[in-house]
């Protein structure tokens, strides 16, 4: 017959229309929960998908990477402790070239001291590939996962100084916390090897 | 080089004993052919040896040499590795013979070796720019040109630490106020000898109608919704029929292989996903593939890396044509309910990617040697609920959906016709070249990773038109979906890299050419490296660009509203096109 798989078809849309609304009656007022948001993007959802952005949003995955930002410990009296040493890895693998280090040296000798006395990032250019984050041997940069960003003026906002670029470990410690564990571990075991390599050169 | 190449190379050494002589240069492959017996020597390769599908042609600029030369890399369509040939030109006046006439899947990717490296090829029938615009002074890939505001050679740029001067690149660009135009010109008045040259070319169809009616062109695009970006097509139309078309590109041509060539190694991988940026994943294999080949075999991706390039890989060949054909749709006029639809599966299978890689689209998650991560908890568990639940019962509907519909049929039955002799000489790959009867797939035909362990079927279907094209596609997603099953029944534990991750690496010199089976065809990079820390060459033939040589074959005759859902057929994604 002409017009049987126009009709199949139509079949599927309605049941699609359909769908929603008993997977609407099924999951009730659950659905609008951050729970019912989660399980919008699962496999047994059947009807619609929408998130109504941005009262609603979708959970950001722990990989999930946007602007990276700089991490620091925070001290007995609250003093930030920058983990970067101004090494300069990520400034080289940064593919668009977008972070500026300049590397701050003692007043008296001359000589470099591990604190950057600026980090900058130009957020228009970075390209949120992550490279920083990976390359990084102090874990002192990570990726983030702030993606509401936008502003009015992006010449006077999106250079992004070293205050702005810094967060603390516990903030990282929220939105990494898998990362966060493995990094402590890998510093722990190094320190501890360290100590050992120490103890015994001493004896 | 197999067993088989190698008594294939001595024949042609003895066929051709003077102008064919092997490259010896340390790393390299392949012969260098005299330039005056090229035509020859290629009619002889395809009649005679059965190289008759020609994969990529570009050019190099070996500026210490005072040399170009043109690189040709041909396969049998009926499988197995690469016959390359290469001719050397002087580069003060850089010329060589066209294989339009043998092979007419040349002619974009000369006019690309013309615009950008200057490269002339001698019997081209429309040797015209291609990406840069018509105005355009100078050829950018040439070693010795230099963008208007210029920092270094190559990156790492020293600015940037341990002094970092902060500016903007913007800021230092002598047009940041906007351009200045040289006295007494008036651009309203202008027309780019190009342009004159492409609408010179429209009108001159004869046709043999005893009423004699006018033909007219017609502009579709570039601002064209039907597009999928900015792309432009200029018709000669005779009443609603075209007679005649041409594609114009690189409204979004950014140079990415001069920007490939400053960048180290390893920075062009996220480069790469702003390539198809559909199918970033197959983007990061292809390249990643040919740097592992220059490395050596040190770098071999250990089990479980290689098993989850896999399954990224055809995760993205499922999201993207998922995509294809909730566009095609979208072109007939179903305005955005299949789509809509198809995005839906697409978003379960992005939401994977999300997890892993850390981006939906931008995934820059292949390494050389390896992965940039291993899968997070819960992911695998995500993945195979798709891929043994939800996308067959998903793709199960969508052919119920879709398939049988009388208007879709309607359609694209009969339109667009592409034969199996035309797409391979046509240099077509992928669904287009499978749908017109051709059962070449890159896995299959020279297979890289470990396809060869997987039990799959190569989609094909022999009419070669719209509606094949389509069913193709919706094949190659339940093969897909077989391969997934398979790979995820047999992920091993492990490692995911080879050795540590290093962020610079020594390349050795030499050249290497890396092809997967991307979901829009086969898509490859040419790598010449010199032993630095950046590439000589990144070329990306990109499938695309050369898949839209045919459409002007496939779109003459047709109406003038197929001309929309051919292309929407062929697949195209701006990014990769105009590179
Ligand atoms: S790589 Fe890490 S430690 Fe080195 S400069 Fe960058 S942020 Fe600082
Ligand atoms: S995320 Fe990538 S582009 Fe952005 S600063 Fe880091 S390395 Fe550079």
């Amino acid at each position: 017959m002409y017009g049987k798989g126009i009709i199949k078809g139509l079949g599927v849309t309605l049941k699609h229309f359909l769908d929603t609304y008993v997977d609407d009656i099924r999951v009730g007022k659950k659905r609008y929960t951050e729970e019912g948001v989660a399980y919008r993007s699962s496999k047994d959802v059947r009807g619609l998908f929408t998130v109504q952005y941005p009262e609603e949003k979708l959970p950001t995955p722990e990989e999930f990477r946007f602007i990276p930002f700089l991490v620091y410990d925070e001290g007995e009296d609250g003093e930030k402790n920058i983990r970067c040493t101004s090494c300069g890895i990520c400034s080289k693998v940064c593919p668009p070239q977008c972070i500026w280090i300049v590397r701050s040296e003692d007043p008296e000798t001359g000589r470099p001291i591990p604190e950057p006395s600026d980090f900058f990032i130009d957020v228009d250019v970075c390209m949120n590939c992550g490279m920083c984050a990976e390359f990084c041997p102090f874990d002192a940069i990570v990726m983030g996962h702030d993606y509401e960003l936008a502003v009015y003026d992006r010449l006077a906002n999106n250079i992004y100084d070293k205050d702005k670029l810094l967060k603390p470990a516990a903030y990282y410690q929220a939105i990494r916390p898998v990362n966060y564990r493995i990094q402590a571990e890998a510093r722990a075991e190094k320190e501890a090897k360290k100590a050992t390599a120490q103890s015994k050169k001493e004896a | 080089m197999t067993e088989t190449t190698l008594a294939i190379a001595n024949d042609i050494e003895a066929r051709f004993p003077q102008c064919v002589t092997p490259d010896e240069r340390g790393g390299y492959e392949g012969y260098l052919i005299e330039a005056g017996k090229l035509v020859e020597f290629a009619t002889a390769l395809r009649d005679e040896f059965g190289y008759d599908f020609l994969s990529s042609v570009t050019g190099v600029d070996y500026l210490p040499d005072e040399k170009m030369e043109v690189v040709y890399h041909t396969y049998r369509s009926t499988g197995g590795g690469a016959f390359v040939f290469k001719v050397q030109t002087p580069r003060q006046t850089p010329s060589v013979p066209s294989l339009c006439g043998i092979f007419p899947g040349a002619e974009f990717q000369e006019r690309e070796a013309w615009d950008l490296l200057g490269i002339h090829f001698q019997g081209h029938p429309d040797l015209r720019r291609i990406l840069m615009w018509e105005g355009f002074e100078g050829h950018p890939l040439r070693k010795d040109w230099k963008e208007a505001y210029y920092e270094s050679d190559a990156k790492p740029f020293d600015s940037r630490w341990p002094v970092g001067e902060i500016y903007r690149a913007e800021d230092e660009n002598p047009f940041k106020g906007n351009v200045v135009y040289p006295q007494g010109f008036d651009p309203d008045k202008w027309t780019p000898e190009g342009e004159t040259a492409l609408y010179a070319g429209m009108h001159e169809v004869e046709t043999d109608e005893a009423m004699h009616t006018d033909q007219i062109v017609v502009n579709l695009g570039p601002q064209h919704p039907s597009t999928h970006g900015v792309f432009r097509m200029v018709a000669t139309l005779d009443g609603e029929t075209i007679v005649k078309l041409r594609p114009v590109m690189g409204y979004l041509h950014r140079n990415h292989e001069k920007i490939g060539e400053r960048n180290t190694y390893l920075m062009n991988i996220p480069f790469t996903d702003r390539l198809d940026y559909l199918s970033s994943m197959t983007a990061n294999w292809g390249y990643v593939q040919a740097v592992e080949k220059l490395l050596g075999p040190k770098t071999a991706a250990p089990e479980r890396a290689e098993y989850i390039r896999v399954i990224m890989a055809e995760f993205t060949r499922i999201s993207n044509h998922l995509m294809a054909i909730g566009a095609l749709l979208n072109d007939l006029g179903a305005y955005f309910t299949p789509m809509l639809y198809a995005l839906k599966e697409r978003e379960l299978i992005l939401d994977i990617f999300e997890a892993t890689a850390g981006s939906r689209m931008m995934c820059n998650y292949y390494r050389f040697g390896g992965l940039a991560r291993d899968l997070p908890a819960g992911v695998y568990e995500k993945m195979r609920d798709l891929a043994f639940e939800r996308l067959p019962r998903q793709i199960d509907e969508l052919d119920r959906y879709l398939t049988e519909n009388e208007v879709v049929i309607a359609r694209c039955e009969g339109v667009g016709v592409l034969t199996p002799e035309e797409a391979i000489a046509y240099s077509a790959v992928g669904p287009v070249l499978r749908a017109s009867g051709v059962p070449y797939d890159v896995r299959r035909a020279d297979p890289y990773g470990i396809y060869e362990r997987f039990d799959f079927d190569v989609a094909v279907r022999y009419h070669g038109d719209v509606y094949d094209r389509y069913l193709v596609r919706l094949d190659e997603i339940r093969q897909s979906i077989r391969i997934l099953q398979q790979a995820l029944d047999d992920l091993p534990e492990g490692e995911i890299m080879a050795g540590k991750p290093k962020y610079s690496m020594r390349v050795p010199a030499g050249e290497a050419y890396g092809r997967v089976e991307a979901p829009k065809g086969e898509l490859g990079f040419y790598v010449v490296s010199d032993g630095s820390a950046n590439p000589w060459r990144y070329h990306v033939r990109a499938p695309s660009f050369i898949n839209l040589t045919a459409l002007s074959k496939m779109c003459e005759g047709d109406k003038v509203a197929d001309a929309v859902i051919i292309l929407g057929s062929i697949d195209i994604v701006l990014g990769e096109t105009d590179r």
